[in-house]
């Protein structure tokens, strides 16, 4: 058809029609070719050729994605028109393109006047839908007039759309609140229901944003929760009553009886109904008869067939489950019944309000629930399921829990789910665990070996983190555990090659951590007096010291060689460098081995060495809050931005891929591969001079310095002591909760252990929102407006008062302002003054007041 | 408020799109395939509403209906009450039907025009104007009456369609 009609395609142009059907038979090569043919076309001065250009190219940028921002002046143009198709075209184009940043805005408003001010109600429609969607301050301040008159409107279709406009330029220009507030609240009273709906949905959205100012005409809204019968408006009202009533309590008691009244009726539609509930549900709950007759309707939706019915009740009931959970255990079986719908949100909503039931009693019966609909779902419900589980139990540091040895096993479960993605997770509860729950260090190392030992773990990506902490814990932890030689066995497997180098080198120090506990059981058992090893043993029935023989020790010492030889070739700085930390320790103490078993000198080289390791490891590891590292205090005299510049310059590639790992910055939190790990030398030897390493440290710090504790500075060690007695008091155990959450019950057998909490809390605080100046103005204005009504007498005491007040404040101001100037034209200040205080009491009046800032 | 209306067929192309807000146009393209990606995926004979913080922002949700080979999608947040909402598709497509007679994707896909006047008349700046089919059809056809009068001035026609003699 294109191609046979070229002629014919140069002399008539193509209209919309012909372009759609043109883009049905072929379309990529057909939307350049049409968009150069309407930049042709829409320069052209004929109004209708460039009318429909500027409709193709609309449809184009609606459905094809085509920008249109450059015909913005175009638009202008063909709204200019005196036809009617015209200016549809243009304003359509021009609502759906035109933005804050469209240069040509300004050329409008004399158009738009002129079309709000037509005779033609259809284009004063077309001008106020315009105004509606692009309107900008300068817009909304120049045609606030014609709103105004246009609210006063005969033709109800008008009146409606002005209604709807009034939202636009109230959120733009503040002031017009002086001009159309009136006319606004006056059609709160119209008896149009169509017109109520639009005041009402105005209210709404204003509501919404800021209700402690539009409470004033609470009784108008009263009036017409009562009174009317359109389904649209009273749900809006209802809307506008939740928030009103959640800060004005008083509110709330009046409000009930006729919400229960609408509850109560036959025949009332769903949509009403639920709002209803919704209503009482979030701001009337503390009204008990309309919360008893809400519970008793949202059953109705719970146990009804349609989907959207169950889903909404549900949704419903999870509003009130945090104040009223009685109304969610009543319900508990069309909850549980939920859990096994087809429909996802449906499921979703079950699991929230199952969640919301859970507490100390019933969590190991729930989870157990959850987890066997977890093995039987999809990856993302079971995930869902494993997350909020997560999340439940570990809130307030693990309020709920009281058997931490079933929870540990139950983490390590989880990770044996197949579709588990939660291992960040995971990993992060069970070191969190480790370090603030002693006695479940026990469970914790048994559940590690077990998730260790299994090869099949190693190929699943999703669960590397959940190794990672397995491998710390059976590290940090190995006086616990039955058989250190297995551990560093499944530490050292070949099939750790599947991990990621960042887990492989806490593999490695977890094994070196084996190593030393070993060594040091081994050499300690050859003598008669051992005060470290005292400390070390810290449970009773678990000492290993007896079981090492030499050849059991010697076969350990070797195993971990083998495994360690092929990694000291490896690609991967930290492996490689770990791998030979630890074969350089063997390579040290391995003659002294076969030694100890005859003499017992217990001042070798070796037993030193050991003995320092053994220091290195036997502190014990804390929870870090996570504002920790605010806390520390700067040193005197340090200059953080000195020369950090220049390393940036020099560091700038070897920093950029650091900075897109995804750790996040603003909590330190307790994951393995951010311990902070001292290097040997620096424990068994005397401190380096700073040059020559300082430059190494200097980039290891920029490197991994978000996970240092200490201050920034690259080069003084001077500061190490100060490092230590700021490592002290970070890990602080001053907090432990008392065990007093022991009651007695049939199940439990023993006390919740002690868990250690931190003083400040562990989550970052959250600042606040600041709020934009411009709502803040428009709350002022309708502040002012209501207060300028004046209804009741107390209401014009008040305020007559006010304007006293003011009086005098402006007077004294201008006392000591005159007191200050030495004004010679006394006379005429005074006149001012006087005629001042005349207009001030004037305007009480009639008008409302501008009352200053202080008053407010 | 309402943020969006969409009509897209079940391959994903839109057929109608008109967002509230100012979005640039690939947002906006962006958007559409975001909620196609989300409608596609649902099974049959579950219930029409969405959360879809991801993609609006928060406080967000959907609602949506699949008539014949049509998706026709609502975007509200929390001013608006979710069964009124399905309502409102309602009230669209009964008012298209009157429009068209027993109304069918190529009736929207080539009455571009006038499924914009039809909307406008029911949804004004994001704001609910009118749930009446009967309310809403008097005023878009007081509008085509109008249209077609401006346009009739001229007597030869500017369009290929038009000196084909096509509608």
């Amino acid at each position: 058809m294109a191609s046979s009609n070229s002629l014919m395609d140069s002399l008539f142009q193509r209209s919309l029609e012909d372009l759609i059907k043109g883009l049905r038979l072929g379309e990529s090569t057909f939307i350049s070719r049409s968009l150069e043919e309407i930049r042709r076309e829409i320069k052209l001065t004929d109004l209708s050729t460039k009318s429909v250009a500027l409709q193709k190219l609309s449809y184009l940028a609606a459905l094809h994605g085509v920008d249109m921002a450059w015909a913005a002046f175009h638009a202008v143009e063909v709204v200019s028109s005196s036809r009617f198709a015209h200016k549809r075209i243009g304003y359509h184009a021009i609502a759906q393109s035109f933005s804050d940043q469209t240069p040509v805005m300004l050329l409008i408003t004399n158009q738009l006047r002129k079309d709000l001010n037509s005779s033609n109600e259809h284009e004063v429609s077309l001008a106020l839908e315009c105004l509606a969607r692009i309107g900008t301050d300068d817009l909304a301040r120049d045609l606030t007039s014609e709103v105004f008159t246009l609210l006063g409107s005969s033709k109800a279709l008008v009146r409606k759309k002005a209604i709807g406009v009034v939202l636009r330029v109230f959120d733009k220009y503040p002031d017009a609140v002086k001009v159309c507030f009136k006319r606004l609240v006056e059609n709160l009273e119209s008896s149009d229901p169509q017109l109520l709906s639009a005041v009402v949905g105005v209210f709404c959205e204003l509501t919404a944003k800021d209700p402690r100012s539009y409470l004033p005409l609470a009784p108008e809204f009263y009036k017409i929760l009562v009174d009317s019968r359109n389904n649209w408006v009273l749900i809006k009202v209802l809307k506008i009553f939740a928030k009103l009533a959640s800060i004005e309590p008083r509110l709330a008691k009046k409000v009930a009886d006729p919400v229960c009244e609408h509850m109560r009726k036959q025949n009332v539609g769903k949509s009403l109904l639920f709002e209803c509930i919704r209503t009482v549900f979030s701001s009337l709950s503390d009204q008990e008869t309309a919360l008893k007759l809400a519970v008793a309707k949202i059953r109705e939706f719970l146990v009804d067939d349609d989907p959207n019915l169950k889903y909404l009740g549900l949704h419903a009931l999870s509003i009130v489950a945090g104040k009223h959970l009685w109304a969610v255990l009543e319900n508990k079986e069309a909850v549980v019944k939920a859990m096994s719908d087809e429909d996802p949100n449906v499921k979703l909503e079950a699991l929230h309000l199952l969640m919301a039931m859970v507490n100390e009693d019933n969590v190991t019966e729930i989870s157990r629930i959850l987890m066997n609909y977890a093995l039987k779902s999809d990856p993302l419900f079971c995930n869902e399921i494993i997350g909020s589980i997560l999340v439940a139990c570990s809130r307030d540091s693990y309020e709920i829990i009281v058997d931490f040895d079933w929870y540990v096993s139950l983490l390590g479960e989880m990770a044996r789910v197949p579709h588990c993605q939660r291992g960040k997770e995971i990993e992060h509860q069970l070191i969190d665990i480790g370090t603030r729950v002693k006695d479940a260090r026990l469970e914790l190392v048994r559940v590690s070996r077990a998730l260790l030992i299994d090869p099949a773990l190693l190929g699943n990506q999703f669960l590397h983190p959940i190794l990672s902490a397995a491998a710390w814990a059976s590290g940090e932890y190995v006086e616990f555990s039955k058989s250190p030689y297995e551990i560093a066995e499944a530490l050292l497997q070949p099939r750790t090659c599947l991990l990621p180098d960042s887990i492989r080198a806490i593999y490695i120090h977890s094994a070196f951590k084996v190593l030393v506990f070993s060594l040091g059981a081994y050499f300690s058992a050859q003598e008669p007096t051992s005060p470290p090893l005292a400390q070390e043993s810290t449970s009773s029935g678990h000492s290993v010291v007896n079981g090492f023989t030499y050849n059991s020790i010697s076969s350990l010492v070797n195993m971990i060689e083998l495994g360690l030889c092929s990694l000291s070739g490896t690609i991967d700085v930290e492996v490689q460098e770990r791998a030979k930390n630890v074969l350089g320790f063997i390579g040290m103490i391995k003659h002294e081995i076969a030694e100890k078993a005859t003499s017992q000198n217990s001042e070798t080289e070796a037993h030193r060495a050991i003995a320092f390791m053994e220091d290195v490891f036997s502190e014990e590891l804390g929870p870090v809050s996570s504002t920790a590292q605010e806390k520390v205090p700067l040193p005197e005299g340090l200059e953080l931005n000195e020369n950090l510049e220049g390393l940036q310059e020099i560091c700038r590639e070897v920093l950029e891929p650091m900075a897109e790992s995804d750790y996040s910055s603003d909590k330190v939190s307790f994951s393995v591969a951010k311990l902070r790990i001292r290097d040997q030398e620096e424990a068994s030897s005397s401190l380096p001079p700073p040059l020559e390493s300082s430059s190494l440290l200097a980039e290891h710090r920029k490197r991994h310095g978000l996970y240092y504790l200490s201050s920034q500075k690259s080069e003084d060690h001077n500061d190490r002591e100060g490092n230590d007695n700021n490592t002290s008091n970070e890990y602080p155990p001053a907090n432990e909760i008392s065990v007093d959450s022991f009651k007695p019950k049939k199940k439990i057998s023993k006390p919740r252990p002690v868990v250690v909490k931190l003083d400040e809390g562990d989550e970052p605080k959250r600042k606040p929102d600041a709020s934009s100046s411009n709502d803040e103005s428009l709350s002022r204005a309708i502040q002012t407006a209501l207060m300028g009504k004046g209804k009741g007498k107390e209401k014009e005491k008040e305020r007559v008062k006010e304007n006293h007040e003011m009086n005098v404040d402006t007077e004294n101001i201008e006392q000591s302002s005159r007191r200050e100037k030495k004004n010679k034209k006394n006379g005429e200040r005074s006149s001012k003054r006087s005629s001042r205080r005349q207009r001030g009491k004037e305007a009480s009046v009639t008008k409302p007041v501008e009352v200053p800032d202080l008053l407010l | 408020m309402i943020k969006a209306v969409m009509m897209m067929n079940t391959q994903g192309k839109p057929r109608l799109a008109k967002f509230y807000d100012f979005l640039p146009v690939e947002k906006q393209q962006e958007l559409i395939r975001g909620v196609f990606s989300v409608l596609s995926s649902r099974p049959e004979n579950v219930s029409n509403f969405l959360e879809i913080d991801s993609l609006f922002g928060p406080d967000s949700r959907l609602v949506y209906k699949h008539y014949a080979t049509l998706y026709f999608v609502l975007v509200f947040d929390g001013s608006e009450n979710e069964l009124a909402m399905l309502d409102l598709i309602q009230v669209l497509v009964e008012t298209l039907d009157k429009c068209f007679s027993n109304v069918c994707e190529l009736d929207i896909v080539f009455n571009y025009s006038k499924m914009h006047t039809v909307l406008d008349e029911i949804v004004f700046g994001g704001q609910v104007l009118e749930t009446r089919s009967d309310e809403i059809m008097k005023a878009v056809e007081e509008i085509s009456k109008l249209e077609a009068a401006s346009n009739s001035i001229s007597l030869v026609p500017k369009s290929v369609s038009g000196w084909r003699g096509g509608r």
